[in-house]
């Protein structure tokens, strides 16, 4: 492969406007699939949730899953669309084998949410994302190709399809283009992205997990010169599975299209794949004729026509928006910016607001949320909020805590023992008999055979050198098996000697 | 022992089935040995069901030792067009592509069938994928009509048609697309109806076009029609498309046989040039005798069912293109060309080249083209305003009349070979029966007469709006009924052609 010629970000950024768009495609989390009955759990057996339906058999037919709709709807009202009173599914004519019927039930010119809008903040720049429009569709199956360099049909020399996927319903939201963004437009691309999925998760609508492939983003990007008044060709890329990688795709392909147009060349509008490891992005098979679709409605399935009330219902079902509920909690905790960023990135928003809620303070609950319960949840390979320990049960922790229960070593192993299933916090701290040891008398005995133990720790402490008092408290802490209150043997010791 | 039993009607069966003159398994065997008896020249199955129709019989008997009796069907032998999945025999819809094929699932009315008691005794031959109107179409050879072996039987549902007219079996299923019932019916001396669209189910039933795609009954009289049109039909929530409401009251309409008083219509625009003159003076016979018996008939216009034809074959083809598009050789039926050097797309094509006949081929492409961007407004979206056209002028006639009728077919049986190198011949035989196929209303063939000038049947068509398909049979069974005495038999005791 021939290496890119670049232009830097800034230099391209002085000469070009980009205008970027996004298209996102999200995995339901419905418990069934979008027209049949078959379950859509994640990393199921290949091919072992499949049924004459999605699997496209010879006369099966589809049946809309109502929760599908309900969801999409959802989606609609949270972003700010209009939801059609009647609209129609749609065939998309193309050949694939991981597409069981050869085409893919779609919505074309009739989606079912049009015209919204979403508020991404850019630092302190609020910008309005419009939306295009919102549509379901169902998801193809997953091909795996065998033998080849690059992991794609081209040269492998076999390949493997699991329809599990098949027939899950996606919801895909297109993006008007976003113009004006300058210097931020990778941020901002990045910023929407991120918006979006904490908007999708507070709708539980679903899972958003990027690395399993239930977000999925497509990338437009084209530059055109400041103060042209026009938009340049555009590339779509494809293939972008982080929200790093989706600042870094609009990067790119800013320096990229720069080069190009400074070399007095023309971007060719194409689809581009994202490649994780350099961050570059590299042409697809070149398509001299767009594809035709042929789309038109689908005859299998009758219109959707969701009544006013049912839409109305959901409406006033819906939670409060995750920026707001962002802004609202920040000024209450009164915590930076960059805080609350850490905060909602690690998606323990909701966790902290609960624990809080349960009696934590703002600052213990994020420090057990992005702390030790993050390294647990990393450790164990689960999100968060999968740990078997309730918001409540790390309030009670820290309580325990800031009464002087448990100092911070204790507390861990306190939370180590509730999630192992050894039951309440304070069920654990009585089982385990884990109460800081605060008998002042038991403590003093461990202290005087601490400084017996330690003559030059203690002649420099009463020398007037404090910090030389730390090798006496760890001789305590160990003396106490860990179940003293390390600040109160500090103070018991330094007492002592000075 | 009563009469031969494969003379006896359905209902006769019934009855001696119910009163133990008869056991279901030697009903079940005497018509298994007329297949067996004259099959290698009617030809009418692809599959014969011994084995299973013989245990299925032996089900039944065992259950009327105990009393039970699933319903008036049960221990009556059925055909079943090869379009119906069917669990344990081979589905193939007549074409090469699916030979072997057997699908792990059955049919909606495969499985009403199978709990009314029915016996299925075979798999019926069709033109293939339905697509044609004389059986010719099928990869694996025509059917004959048995009131004269050298002609056609009519299509797509040829099989079932001539299989019944052989007495093969009483009943048996097919599915009427652009008159695939109604028309094989005609020419072969039987009743067929096509239900109003959505009336029964089409789950299990391999697509031609889906919008216009409705299976139905076939018998020798017009009261066995009804007893298996009712025992076929009624909402089924696995086909969207599928109607929400009781099954019209077909068997008390057919037992009632009245027509005094009804308003009957005759379509100016289904008779006159191009029909061939003993269907023309039989058809005016039947009018005749349905004013005797106390109909009002008048002339009614339906201005756009000139336009039917044309309009049927935008929409068909464009479905069917679409629908067959699954049959790539990835997950079932033929694969053809897969040595190791080709790719899944060339394989495809092979396949597919080997696969499809002509006929299929044809459709497909002409679909392909109908749908494709730029001329989907043209013909696609014209077709669709001029169904909407038709659906009016039904409409319009059903606010004058009850029921409209017509010569089901322009012409008699023709002989086998005439049409198949001419389409435009071919397509012409469906000329009646397409309007309300368009509309998705319900219309029967029944029996009127042998044309005088070649001895063949011919067929009177009547439809009746979308649900009121009881007003089919009021009118069907009334004629039938004169027509009987009129000629002193069954029209069919003068088939000679076995």
């Amino acid at each position: 492969m021939t290496m890119e010629t670049l232009v830097p970000f800034a230099a391209a950024i002085e000469r070009y406007e980009p205008v970027i768009g996004l298209e996102t495609h999200v995995e339901l989390g419905t418990r069934t699939k979008m027209f049949c009955g078959c379950t859509t759990t994640f990393g199921a057996e290949p091919n072992s949730q499949v049924c004459p339906v999605c699997l496209g058999l010879p006369g099966s037919l589809p049946v809309v899953n109502r929760t599908a709709i309900e969801y999409t709807i959802r989606i609609g009202l949270a972003l700010n669309c209009t939801i059609a009173a009647w609209c129609r599914f749609a065939r998309k004519n193309y050949f694939y084998p991981d597409m069981p019927k050869n085409f893919q039930i779609s919505q074309y010119d009739e989606p079912l949410c049009t015209d919204g809008y979403l508020d991404v903040m850019v630092g302190e720049r609020t910008i309005r994302v419009g939306i295009e429009r919102v549509h379901l569709e169902e998801d193809t199956g997953k091909s795996l190709h065998v033998g080849g360099a690059t992991g794609r049909i081209h040269g492998a020399e076999y390949s493997l399809v699991d329809y599990n996927r098949a027939g899950i319903p996606l919801v895909e939201i297109v993006t008007k283009p976003v113009e004006g963004t300058g210097a931020d437009a990778p941020v901002a691309a990045r910023a929407y992205v991120t918006e979006l999925r904490d908007l999708l998760r507070s709708l539980g609508v679903s899972d958003v997990r990027m690395e399993e492939g239930s977000l999925r983003c497509d990338v437009n990007t084209s530059i055109a010169p400041r103060g042209s008044g026009r938009w340049g060709t555009r590339t779509e890329t494809k293939n972008v599975n982080s929200l790093r990688s989706v600042e870094r795709s609009v990067l790119f392909e800013i320096e990229r299209q720069a080069a190009v147009l400074d070399a007095g060349g023309r971007v060719i509008q194409e689809t581009r794949h994202f490649q994780e490891d350099s961050g570059i992005t590299t042409a697809g098979r070149s398509k001299e004729e767009a594809q035709d679709y042929r789309y038109f409605p689908e005859p299998d399935l009758v219109p959707v026509a969701p009544p006013a009330d049912w839409v109305a219902e959901i409406k006033a079902a819906l939670p409060e928006a995750p920026s707001r509920v962002r802004a609202r909690l920040r000024a209450e905790w009164d915590v930076p910016e960059l805080e609350m960023d850490a905060i909602v990135n690690a998606g323990v928003l909701g966790l902290v607001a609960e624990t809080v809620a349960a009696g934590a303070s703002p600052a213990d609950a994020r420090k057990w949320w992005l702390g030790e319960l993050a390294r647990r949840a990393n450790d164990a390979g689960v999100e968060p909020s999968a740990l078997a320990i309730t918001p409540a049960q790390v309030a009670r922790v820290a309580q325990l805590v800031t009464g002087g229960a448990l100092n911070d070593h204790l507390a861990r192993d306190v939370v180590g023992a509730v999630l192992a299933g050894e039951g309440d916090p304070d069920q654990v701290v009585a089982a385990r008999g884990l109460a800081v040891v605060s008998d002042e008398g038991a403590l003093n005995t461990a202290i005087d055979a601490a400084i017996a133990a330690n003559p030059e720790a203690a002649a420099k402490v009463r020398e007037g050198k404090v910090a030389a008092a730390g090798p006496l408290v760890g001789a305590v802490m160990k003396a106490t098996a860990g179940q003293a209150d390390a600040a109160r043997v500090r103070e018991l010791i330094l007492a002592r000697l000075t | 022992m009563p009469r031969e039993l494969t003379r006896m009607t359905a209902a006769e069966l019934s009855v001696a089935l119910a009163r133990n003159e008869v056991s279901a398994a030697e009903v079940t065997r005497a018509h298994l040995d007329r297949i067996a008896a004259v099959d290698d020249r009617v030809h009418a199955f692809l599959h014969v069901a011994a084995d299973s129709a013989l245990a299925q019989a032996r089900e039944i008997d065992d259950e009327r030792a105990k009393g039970i009796r699933r319903s008036p069907l049960a221990g009556v032998p059925v055909a079943v067009k090869d379009v119906f999945t069917t669990i344990g025999m081979p589905t193939t819809c007549g074409s090469r592509i699916l030979a072997g094929w057997r699908p792990p699932y059955d049919a909606t009315i495969t499985t009403r069938l199978k709990q009314a008691g029915a016996i299925i005794v075979g798999k019926t031959n069709m033109d293939e994928f339905a697509m044609g109107s004389s059986t010719e179409n099928s990869a694996y050879g025509p059917s004959r009509n048995p009131w004269d072996l050298d002609k056609i039987p009519g299509g797509s549902s040829g099989g079932s048609a001539a299989a019944v007219a052989a007495y093969e079996a009483p009943l048996a299923i097919g599915t009427d697309t652009g008159g695939s019932i109604r028309q094989p019916a005609a020419v072969c001396g039987i009743v067929g109806t096509k239900p109003t669209y959505g009336g029964s189910s089409r789950y299990g039933v391999v697509a031609f076009a889906s919008s216009l795609d409705t299976p139905g009954p076939f018998g020798r009289t017009v009261l066995d029609t009804a007893l298996l049109h009712e025992a076929m039909s009624g909402h089924d929530p696995c086909d969207s498309t599928s109607i929400d409401a009781p099954v019209p009251p077909v068997v008390a309409a057919a037992r009632e046989a009245d027509v005094s008083g009804m308003r009957i219509g005759v379509v100016t625009e289904l008779s006159g040039e191009g029909y061939q003159s003993g269907v023309l003076s039989r058809f005016a016979e039947a009018v005749e005798l349905l004013e005797s018996l106390g109909a009002k008939v008048t002339e009614v216009s339906c201005p756009h069912f000139g336009y039917a034809l044309p309009a049927y074959y935008l929409i068909a083809p464009s479905e069917c293109s679409s629908n067959l598009a699954r049959f790539d050789a990835m997950r079932y039926g033929l694969r053809t060309g897969d040595d190791g050097t080709r790719d899944a797309e060339e394989v495809m094509a092979l396949t597919r080249e080997a696969g499809f006949g002509a006929e299929v081929k044809r459709r497909i492409i002409l679909g392909t083209y109908a749908l494709s961007s730029g001329y989907y407004d043209a013909y696609y979206g014209k077709a669709q305003q001029v169904r909407t056209l038709i659906i009016r002028d039904f409409d319009a006639a059903f606010g004058q009349v009850d029921v409209l009728v017509s010569p089901s077919t322009p012409t008699t049986a023709f002989p086998i070979g005439e049409r198949a190198d001419d389409p435009m011949a071919m397509y012409l035989a469906d000329l009646c029966t397409i309007p309300s196929d368009l509309a998705g209303n319900a219309a029967i063939s029944v029996p009127c007469g042998l044309a005088p000038e070649n001895g063949l049947p011919v067929g009177l068509q009547v439809m009746a709006p979308v649900l009121a398909d009881e007003r089919l049979y009021r009118v069907a069974a009334a004629a039938e009924a004169a027509f009987t005495g009129r000629w002193g038999h069954p029209l069919l005791a003068e088939a000679k052609g076995l």
